[in-house]
């Protein structure tokens, strides 16, 4: 950069006469001690004008606006006047349209609350929310009774394809995922029961562990995370493009429409993937104890399917039926009561896989709670 | 301001994989110009407009921005061409989780040496030109369809970019807003002496901002008619250009 080119702002006072001085080329200038020494003379009060002199400035960016806009806020403060000396009058019509609109934004009310008052708030708020997902719960409970009784606004193809997506799609994951799991069951267990030459009863812990509970809650974490976080993120995105607006101006039921497939595919196709995890947990655990216990294929399945009992495996079966009911419950609803905008999409789809995973442990708590007392 | 801002498209074809929008078009817009790219819906307005900002690969031929060829330039060469550029997206694409404040800083956090100190004034500055002054703590789902709009431009005009690139700026404002908007766009350009390229529909602004122009013809894939809106409206050269312009009127009224 060549020397006339250098950005120079200096100043002047003469007696009541502020001059503001600014020559060469102002790219990403950065002055701010002068600036508060003329912010600060400004402010003093002895000042009846100023003058801003650009006519040497010969290339500007809004660097220099900035400089000139600080300025001006000060003498418009204390209704000094300005005179403007420059070439064309970019630099002053520019400054100048930041002040064109004097319209001041209404207050952000920020109420803080005493501690007290925040515990009374989160009290009403979870009471809020129960009341709204019961609220919710029974108007999906009233569409499966318009469709039992055949009044249901509900598209064949779009249960279809929640079938789809949560069926037969689903299938490798959790065969992965299962069949890992029956390995660090059997894997685990092996490392202990060999200290007691009780290694062969690794097939019975994965079999009754798979069976019971591990494989429905596994294939609970995987849905939830998969379609559950898929439904909400869907249904959300819906609410930010007004298709549900749409919809409810049509007066057609979001129960009906949007909720009922999904929670009737994930209700029906969940207890089949339970029973596919637990058939690949059990095959993973196998692989642990063919190959590293050295049991034989055949001992092992005998093994496996001695331990197995219909109870478990009912039982099991009958948790994936509840795990598919919160999952696809807990995805379209916060779907349904999301934001407007990609943020709160993002924040719905979180809440709808963490409230999942929370509702199936608790689920999970109350129906071990039962089969104690009924004894199974 | 030492501005520049010229845009040359050499050849164009712009579509997609099965189809061409525009074949082989030539136009130029000059520095400081307000150009506005016209034509019925489906003409491929929005997608020339993808193509000049770099946001899609023309089919075939070149764009040239101040004599650099913007379109085959190697990827770091293109980004710093871009940074040259301010779009302003139809809703305004402000980014939800961040207020406006924080929309306005982040290109600048990137790609200026400011401090924090200057950036917070810059954002205000920024603010003030769109009559937004004092929004900077508000989010954009605080703030009306017509304010998203303005800090979107707030943001566009951020890095001081040579051409502004607006798309479909008054869509869904009420007329005031839109003359706002308008004003404002006459303002920048000369004040700051801003390439604008507007793609839009609304003819009050085309009338009221425009100073060179063209309208695309899906049928023959070309420009059929290129100059001053006003002039345009004054002796259009097809009957098609003409019906544009007067909203659909008959000769005879």
């Amino acid at each position: 950069m060549s020397k006339e080119q250098k950005a120079l702002f200096s100043y002047h006072v003469n007696q009541t006469e502020l001059e503001l001085i600014f020559q060469g080329r102002f790219v990403c200038f950065q002055d701010s001690s002068s600036l508060s020494r003329v912010i600060e003379i400004v402010q003093k009060g002895q000042i009846k004008r100023v003058v801003v002199q650009t006519k040497e400035v010969i290339g500007w960016d809004s660097s220099l606006a900035i400089i000139l806009y600080r300025v001006k806020k000060e003498t418009e403060r204390a209704h000094i006047p300005i005179i403007w000396k420059e070439r064309t009058n970019g630099l002053k019509r520019l400054v100048e349209l930041a002040f064109s609109v004097d319209r001041k934004p209404p207050v952000l009310s920020k109420k803080t609350s005493s501690f007290l008052e925040k515990i009374g708030e989160t009290g009403f708020l979870v009471y809020q929310s129960c009341c709204a997902g019961f609220s919710f719960l029974k108007k999906v409970m009233f569409s499966l009774g318009r469709l039992l009784s055949g009044r249901a606004v509900i598209r064949k193809v779009d249960f279809l394809f929640a079938l789809e997506d949560a069926g037969y799609k689903a299938v490798p994951i959790v065969s992965l995922i299962s069949f890992m799991v029956g390995l660090i069951l059997a894997f685990v267990g092996a490392v202990q029961l060999k200290v007691f030459g009780a290694h062969i009863y690794v097939a019975s812990l994965v079999t009754i562990g798979m069976t019971r509970i591990m494989g429905a809650i596994m294939i609970g974490v995987i849905m939830a995370g998969r379609t559950g976080a898929s439904y909400a993120a869907a249904i959300g995105t819906m609410q930010v493009n007004e298709e549900i607006d749409a919809l409810k101006t049509m007066g057609v039921s979001i129960s009906d429409f949007l909720v009922l497939p999904r929670v009737l595919a994930l209700t029906l196709t969940m207890p089949f993937l339970t029973v596919l995890a637990d058939f690949m947990g059990m095959i993973g655990g196998g692989a642990v104890g063919v190959f590293m216990l050295g049991i034989s294929p055949q001992e092992y399945w005998k093994l496996s399917i001695e331990a197995l009992s219909l109870s478990h495996f009912l039982v099991g079966v009958f948790h994936g039926l509840v795990f598919g009911i919160v999952i696809a419950l807990c995805g379209c609803y916060y779907g349904v009561h999301s934001g407007r905008d990609a943020n709160s999409v993002g924040v719905s789809t979180t809440k709808a896989v963490v409230s999942a995973i929370v509702w199936m442990i608790v689920m999970t708590g109350l129906i071990t709670f039962a089969c104690e007392v009924i004894g199974v | 301001m030492t501005n520049k801002g010229q845009i040359i498209a050499r050849h164009l074809t712009v579509g997609y994989e099965n189809f061409d929008l525009l074949k082989n078009v030539d136009f130029e817009i000059n520095e400081h110009d307000i150009f506005v790219i016209m034509g019925g819906s489906g003409c491929g307005k929005s997608t020339l407009l993808r193509v000049l900002t770099g946001l899609k690969e023309p089919k075939e031929g070149e764009i040239l921005i101040d004599g650099k060829n913007f379109t085959k330039s190697p990827p770091t060469e293109k980004e710093k061409l871009m940074r040259r550029f301010g779009i302003l997206y139809q809703g305004g694409a402000l980014f939800s989780s961040m207020t406006l404040a924080e929309n306005i800083a982040l290109p600048l956090q990137q790609y200026s040496d400011y401090g924090a100190a200057e950036i917070a004034d810059l954002v205000s500055f920024k603010l003030s030109l769109v009559g937004l002054s004092g929004y900077e703590d508000y989010y954009p789902s605080e703030i009306s369809g017509g304010m998203k709009k303005r800090a979107g431009l707030a943001r566009a005009l951020a890095l001081d970019p040579e051409i502004v690139y607006f798309d479909e700026p008054s869509a869904g404002l009420d007329p005031i807003s839109s003359r706002l908007l308008d004003d404002l766009i006459l303002d920048l350009n000369q004040s700051l002496g801003t390439t604008i390229v507007l793609v839009t529909h609304e003819l009050n602004s085309i009338f009221a901002i425009g100073n060179n122009s063209i309208f695309l013809d899906p049928k023959t894939q070309s420009i059929m008619a290129r100059g001053d809106p006003k002039d345009l409206l004054k002796n259009p050269p097809t009957e098609q250009v003409r019906l544009f312009l007067t909203r659909g009127e008959t000769k005879h009224g």
